[in-house]
């Protein structure tokens, strides 16, 4: 009893007796955490970015071929096709989905009657998952889209909005909950100032307001830059990559098929000399989504306001 | 109230990590049992005490596997899993199943394709008592030195099922029905008086996954099957000509003309509409196979009415077709897979095609099976199937199994036609068709 008594004296818990054991033995305390970031993350990893170099059928039967697979990826017509449908797609949904989310949270935080229920709603098409919700638009599409004698199957327009439209019914919910919490934070006083000082309602919008939420835009253009590279399942249940493309020589290009899904149809292709191009495909997107994140961080918090 | 907090996180960690480590717990579990146990006492036990994973590919006989397997298991304690792979994702599952440690130790090789990707995986049948077993070697696969890697269980026969009680009833009989002309005047004439009928000729040909495989693989064989006839093909061919394609344009005009389901609404039409449409009576014809025969008398229809005709499509002398045989239900025997398993897994091979309960089950749920303790079907359109060949028709055999990287192909054969049915050119199809075929063949065989 005495000894707990005394532990919770601090400068006996500061005492260099009492941190130096535990100090050496903060190993010990990593080890946990370390080891399931092991298994779950730097193995993998490190396992791919090394079958990326070979040709493999199962990943334990592999042999070394070098570059070849990087050379194979980057002449893909399906894949530059790919990355640069995603890329229109990242942008388009960006722009989209954040002046969107912007302009609800703005409404939702004017003190409207029933904001919390509006919130609530606007929350939950996030709730569901990403397949449910490719196959659930499709029908709905579908349904629309027959009675012009066409489906979001026959037209990369179609597949390209419609997966636009989907991706904005998902995503702005979220996107809306940072920009109220960012706009809830925006100090009063300086609002309060500003309408001494006489400006506008959009002055103020754009002067401070936006400024003072920086930080949110920058979480939020982020989430939805790297959401719409990585996407996956909505781009597979909402199309699969279809209408196809037969170009000279039969070689198909999937004229909605984003880079994410790419990689696994090129990985799983009844090709199996293909499985190291598509990991040689997916090291390529890791460092391209990686770069466009770091770049898109630095360049966006160069402009938040210090407080 | 922090205290509390932190009690509940502690509690909800613990519980985490229960939850990881219990599954693995069971997993590994049994796989140390069954390879540490057999090494001392493999010679006065004739059967193994390895373990069996059979890696199913029909969902519709995943219940009667998994009652069979642990049948198996009460009788002889050698513990068999069955996986069922969803459908149209076997080769997915394949692919990550057999990187595992516990990989299948029995699992499916069906065609050329899948025998040029898990070929190397395959063990020799040839001289295990399961082989001998065998009646016949015509549904077997083998390797370039004859080495039997992959064993056809069951073959399979398609065609086009009939109502004949409706066939009659719109005052038909199935006997008008010789060649491709008979079957379009019969269904012209009933689509055309669909109304005052109630029911249409054809049952909807959907271009959805779930049924799209019925246009793309089993109606493709007909064209693959007369080309590779003439040209006497017996193995993979580099290149097609397409030369019989008019005549899968006929006949796949006819099933999207003469039915309730017409223009772009084909393309998302499901497999369970069609065969939803037939069971109902409101269709007359409802392509499909030998494997629908339980589910169709399950719904209600009785046996005597049901008849399963040739696809008709036009081609000289098609009045001798008989129906399209063949299977793609192979067997293959994981090589990796340790000694003990791999024998437990031909013991319980041999047990499924000898025993009572095995060659009931594989009767029920695959018809007609190769070994000699197999006993016959009560499947109507098996016997049909053999009809035809006891007067003397030629047996369609399954051309597509020759096809390159099947699913790419077919997936660009199903988005050609769902072009063609919502207005665009037929000439999408005989690219996807033959261009495909030469570009899917290419890739597969490159370096």
């Amino acid at each position: 009893m005495r000894f707990w008594k005394r532990k919770r004296d601090d400068a006996a818990l500061n005492s260099i007796l009492i941190r130096r054991p535990i100090q050496r033995y903060f190993w010990l305390f990593l080890l946990p955490t370390f080891a399931a970031f092991c298994v779950g993350f730097l193995y993998p990893f490190c396992k791919g970015l090394f079958l990326s170099f070979c040709k493999f059928k199962t990943t334990s039967k592999w042999t070394w071929v070098g570059l070849t697979n990087y050379a194979k990826a980057l002449a893909d017509p399906s894949f530059m096709h790919a990355f640069w449908y995603t890329a229109i797609f990242a942008l388009v949904s960006l722009i989209i989905i954040n002046i969107l989310a912007f302009a609800v949270a703005y409404v939702l935080t004017q003190g409207i009657k029933g904001s919390n229920l509006f919130r609530t709603v606007f929350f939950m098409p996030n709730l569901i998952g990403g397949i449910v919700l490719g196959y659930i638009w499709s029908m709905i599409f579908d349904g629309i889209l027959t009675h012009y004698g066409t489906s979001i199957l026959l037209e990369t327009k179609y597949g390209f909005w419609g997966l636009i439209i989907l991706m904005c019914w998902q995503q702005i919910g979220y996107m809306m909950i940072i920009y109220i919490a960012g706009l809830q934070s925006v100090p009063e006083d300086m609002i309060e100032a500003a309408k001494i000082d006489g400006a506008t309602k959009w002055q103020t919008l754009w002067r401070i307001t936006i400024p003072n939420v920086m930080p949110s835009i920058t979480i939020c253009t982020f989430l939805t830059l790297t959401n719409s590279f990585k996407l996956f399942d909505q781009n597979l249940a909402l199309t699969g990559g279809r209408p196809f493309i037969m170009q000279a020589g039969g070689l198909t290009v999937k004229t909605t098929e984003m880079l994410a899904l790419n990689i696994v149809n090129s990985f799983y292709s009844t090709n199996v000399n293909s499985r190291g191009v598509g990991q040689a495909k997916a090291v390529l997107f890791f460092i391209l989504v990686a770069a466009i994140g770091l770049i898109q961080l630095k360049s966006t918090r160069s402009k938040e306001v210090q407080q | 109230m922090k205290k509390f907090l932190a009690l509940l996180l502690t509690a909800v960690m613990v519980f985490a990590m229960a939850a990881c480590s219990a599954p693995a717990a069971d997993e590994t579990e049994p796989a140390a049992e069954s390879t540490a146990a057999p090494a001392e006492d493999t010679s006065d036990k004739p059967a193994a005490t390895g373990s069996v994973y059979y890696l199913n590919f029909k969902p519709e006989a995943d219940a009667a596997w998994q009652e069979l397997a642990k049948k198996y298991t009460e009788l002889t304690g050698v513990p068999v899993k069955v996986v069922t792979a969803a459908s149209g994702d076997y080769q997915t599952t394949l692919t990550s199943e057999m990187d595992k440690s516990e990989a299948p130790t029995l699992f499916q090789c069906g065609n050329q394709g899948a025998l040029n990707t898990w070929g190397e995986y395959c063990l020799d049948l040839k001289d295990t008592d399961f082989y001998k077993e065998m009646t016949t070697d015509d549904f077997n696969l083998f390797g370039e030195n004859g080495e039997v890697l992959a064993a056809g269980y069951c073959y399979e026969a398609f065609g086009i099922i009939v109502n004949k009680a409706l066939l009659e009833k719109a005052g038909h009989s199935i006997d008008e029905i010789t060649n491709f002309e008979t079957l379009k005047a019969v269904a012209d004439d009933i689509h055309a008086r669909a109304a005052e009928l109630g029911f249409d000729a054809f049952s909807s040909s959907g271009l959805d996954g779930s049924s799209s495989w019925r246009f793309s693989g089993h109606l493709a064989n007909m064209p693959l099957f007369y080309e590779f006839r003439d040209d006497n093909v017996t193995s993979q061919p580099a290149t097609i000509t397409g030369k019989y394609l008019d005549n899968y344009k006929a006949i796949w005009d006819l099933y999207t003309t003469d039915t309730a389901t017409t223009g772009a609404d084909i393309i998302t039409a499901t497999g369970d509409m069609s065969s939803g449409e037939f069971k109902e009576g409101k269709a007359v014809f409802y392509q499909n196979g030998t494997w629908e025969y339980a589910g169709l008398v399950e719904a209600g229809l009785k046996p005597e009415d049901l008849a399963m005709i040739p696809i008709y499509c036009g081609v000289e002398g098609e009045e001798k077709a008989g129906l399209c045989c063949g299977t793609e239900n192979c067997w293959s025997v994981n090589k990796e897979a340790s000694e003990e398993n791999i024998q437990a897994t031909l013991d319980f091979m041999k047990w499924v095609v000898t025993s009572e309960e095995g060659t009931t089950m594989m009767a029920e749920q695959f018809g007609p099976c190769p070994f000699k303790s197999a006993k016959t079907p009560e499947n109507v359109f098996f016997a049909q199937a053999n009809d035809y060949i006891a007067k003397g028709n030629y047996v369609v055999t399954w051309a597509f199994n020759y096809t390159p990287a099947v699913e790419d192909w077919r997936a660009g054969v199903v988005d050609a036609l769902s072009k063609y049915v919502a207005g665009g050119s037929w000439d999408d199809v005989k690219t996807a068709f033959v261009d495909g075929w030469a570009a899917q063949y290419a890739a597969e065989h490159a370096e």
